[in-house]
């Protein structure tokens, strides 16, 4: 099963950094650490969910990998149907090529639709510069396009404020499929959406995914919807990846303590589950001046001294046969403890 | 169980906003009762009016709304007031406002003001609402902010708002609304705009002060996961009408109402693994201006026929407490 799986992207040593600047002369005076320091594998086919809190750059992340914020280092190694390419190192024209096979859908359905154009002007931009330039064809594949996400096909000669939020936001993903890409950064598609129609788009990513062999990369703070679409789940704290493993094994070795306080705050709509909470104390820690060691260390319930020194790597524990990586010093402990 | 006192009331209230000579019914009848030391919770999507009777309570509904029908009733020390006839933003209700009922709204960033320091807000209130120096206000203000857990509070309140994190805002929030410990507390979707680590704080502070102070509280949220955790009553609300009420239990462990279980089915929930089944709701939310005649979910409802789309529903009970808006609740029910 293994061997079979094709690896799409690799990411590795991903750093990327937003100077601040102060003073009259603007000076730089030290850095966002956004990304910093993030590898990554993702499968053709498979779901990579991402999440974490707010500010903790799992946006950063997505937009870092299609190149929309230039990554400071580290590369973005993409398996075109011509062999490797990094994205970094591509010129602009060569990244617009590139683009064709990875798209995005943002989080507001309300700004990423200009209200100026119809539906169909929305879509003409991609069209032309990727080789659709009749019209009668443009319009043939809008259409289909809008019936691959359950809209009716003249609602391309509408203007977006004509549409509700969940409309809006099929609207973006009919436009990401446009091009017919192999990857979908999905940036919180469906967190500004009412839960009613939530499961709707929900539905229609995984329905489409299955019919077009699509590879998603679903960015959200929202754990009960990422383990409905992903495969595997990478937990971000900091702008690093400190537990990643397939979906099922996330959720039944919690091995990271972050991971576990972060499960345990989620509020389940089931009365008869009410638990126990492991609260966790103050905030996340500015990612100007990240804490020395672990960066979870200050808030850790478990933190021990050499937690407040010594960085832990991401790390490969086999459990079961499957791979889980987490980076904690004392992963092994919690596994045993559990057992 | 100790006696439950009710505290507020409203009784089949109606709130019309009026725009472009249109009117939007955006309350259509509601009522329901906040007891001492319980939580109501009230859920649905947005648009369904949860906000409005948050702001119909505290007499902060726009210009160009009104309660058309309907009453506000509020017990101080036994006294009946009616609040629905308040002069909206007079001494009366003003009086009312942060000493006996207290509101905590969903951004703490726009609720609080920028060019202000958090103590000088908290001062400002207290000094207001007794008879304190400011010098007792302040330090009065520094204990309110330490119980919350708030760190260094000698430093933080003299800070401006922006300079405290989203969850120590909200902390700030709830500490000026906790200041003259009110007997009401509404909270309009206090953590929507947080994360899950500091909702879950937040939560356990807002629980801690509900069983001290014994106060009632009423939570707008559009998160089923936070009722569970929450509640002791809940009502569902849909289109300005509650559809469905009752105590935790009852709401969610046997959901009568078609909207309520179809709510319930379409929310992905944690531990169910990728293979869960979701029942998305078809449709959408209809237009406030062009309302279905009959029972406002009939449109999107698996269950409706005939009579659901041309008549209203009107309140059924099934048991003492658990109300349903719909025709079918005898078949849809099954408790008992």
């Amino acid at each position: 099963m293994k061997d079979k799986r094709e690896l799409l992207l690799r990411v590795s040593g991903l750093e990327t950094y937003f100077p601040v600047r102060k003073g009259v002369f603007k000076r730089t005076v030290g850095h966002v650490r956004a990304v910093d320091g993030v590898d990554l594998e993702v499968y053709r086919g498979e779901t990579l969910g991402i999440v974490g809190e707010s500010g903790c750059g799992k946006t950063t992340l997505g937009k870092s990998i299609l190149q929309l914020y230039r990554p400071t280092a580290g590369s973005v190694e993409y398996t075109f149907a011509d062999g490797k390419k990094d994205l970094m190192k591509l010129n602009n024209k060569d990244l617009d090529e590139a683009r064709r096979k990875l798209q995005i859908v943002f989080q507001d359905p309300y700004s990423s639709l200009n209200p100026a154009f119809t539906i169909f002007g929305s879509f003409v931009d991609p069209l032309n510069k990727f080789g659709i330039r009749k019209k009668a064809d443009q319009q043939k594949l809008v259409g289909d396009l809008l019936e691959a996400v359950n809209l009716p096909r003249d609602y391309m000669t509408r203007y977006p404020n004509e549409f509700s939020g969940g409309q809006r936001q099929r609207i973006g993903i009919a436009r990401a499929l446009s091009v017919d890409p192999e990857l979908i950064v999905c940036d919180e598609a469906v967190s500004a959406l009412d839960v009613s129609i939530q499961a709707q788009v929900l539905k229609l990513l995984k329905q489409l995914q299955v019919e077009r062999n699509l590879t998603y990369l679903f960015i959200t703070h929202d754990l009960s919807v990422v383990e409905y679409v992903s495969d595997r789940i990478a937990v971000m704290y900091l702008g690093k990846v400190v537990e990643l493993a397939t979906t099922d094994e996330l959720f039944k070795n919690t091995l990271h303590p972050y991971t576990c306080a972060l499960l345990s705050a989620i509020p389940i709509a089931d009365i008869t589950k009410r638990r126990k909470r492991i609260p966790l104390q103050g905030d996340v820690p500015s990612p100007v001046n990240p804490p020395s060691g672990c960066p979870f260390h200050p808030r850790c319930p478990s933190c021990r001294e050499k937690c407040k020194v010594d960085k832990p790597a991401l790390t490969a524990y086999q459990i079961g046969g499957e791979e889980h990586f987490v980076s904690c010093h004392f992963a092994m402990e919690f596994m045993k403890e559990k057992k | 169980m100790h006696m439950q006192e009710t505290v507020l009331k409203v009784d089949n209230l109606h709130v019309n906003f009026y725009t472009n000579q249109r009117c939007n019914k955006a309350l259509r009848g509601i009522s329901f009762e906040l007891k001492k030391g319980r939580t109501l919770c009230m859920v649905g999507e947005s648009g369904c009016g949860k906000s409005v009777t948050a702001n119909a309570i505290m007499q902060l509904l726009p210009d160009l709304s009104r309660i058309e029908e309907g009453s506000i009733t509020y017990w101080k020390e036994g006294e009946k007031i009616s609040l629905g006839e308040l002069k909206k933003n007079g001494p009366e209700i003003r009086a009312l406002r942060g000493e006996e009922i207290a509101m905590i709204f969903q951004d703490p960033m726009t609720a609080l003001n920028p060019v202000f320091s958090v103590g000088f807000q908290m001062n400002e209130m207290l000094m207001n609402h007794s008879s304190m120096s400011k010098k007792e206000a302040t330090k009065k203000s520094i204990s309110l902010l330490t119980d919350m857990g708030v760190p260094a509070p000698e430093q933080r309140v003299f800070e401006y708002p922006h300079q405290y994190s989203g969850g120590m805002r909200q902390r700030a929030m709830i500490a000026m609304a906790m200041a003259c410990e009110p007997k009401v507390l509404i909270a309009d979707e206090p953590t929507t705009a947080l994360d899950v680590t500091i909702q879950a704080q937040i939560f356990e502070l807002m629980n801690t002060l509900k069983r001290e102070k014994d106060m009632a509280m009423m939570l707008i949220t559009h998160d089923m996961g936070v009722v569970a955790e929450m509640a002791d009553d809940v009502a569902v609300m849909y289109m300005g009408l509650i559809i469905e009420s009752g105590t935790a239990t009852q709401v969610l462990g046997n959901p009568t109402h078609p909207y309520t279980s179809a709510l319930l089915e379409s929310i992905p929930m944690l531990g169910k693994g990728k293979n869960q089944k979701l029942e998305p709701i078809k449709g959408t939310t209809p237009d406030p201006y062009n309302r279905p005649p009959g029972c406002q979910f009939a449109p999107r409802c698996k269950h409706a026929d005939e009579k659901c789309h041309t008549h209203m529903p009107p309140e059924f009970f099934t048991k003492e407490a658990h109300m349903v808006r719909c025709f079918k609740y005898e078949e849809l029910n099954h408790e008992r």
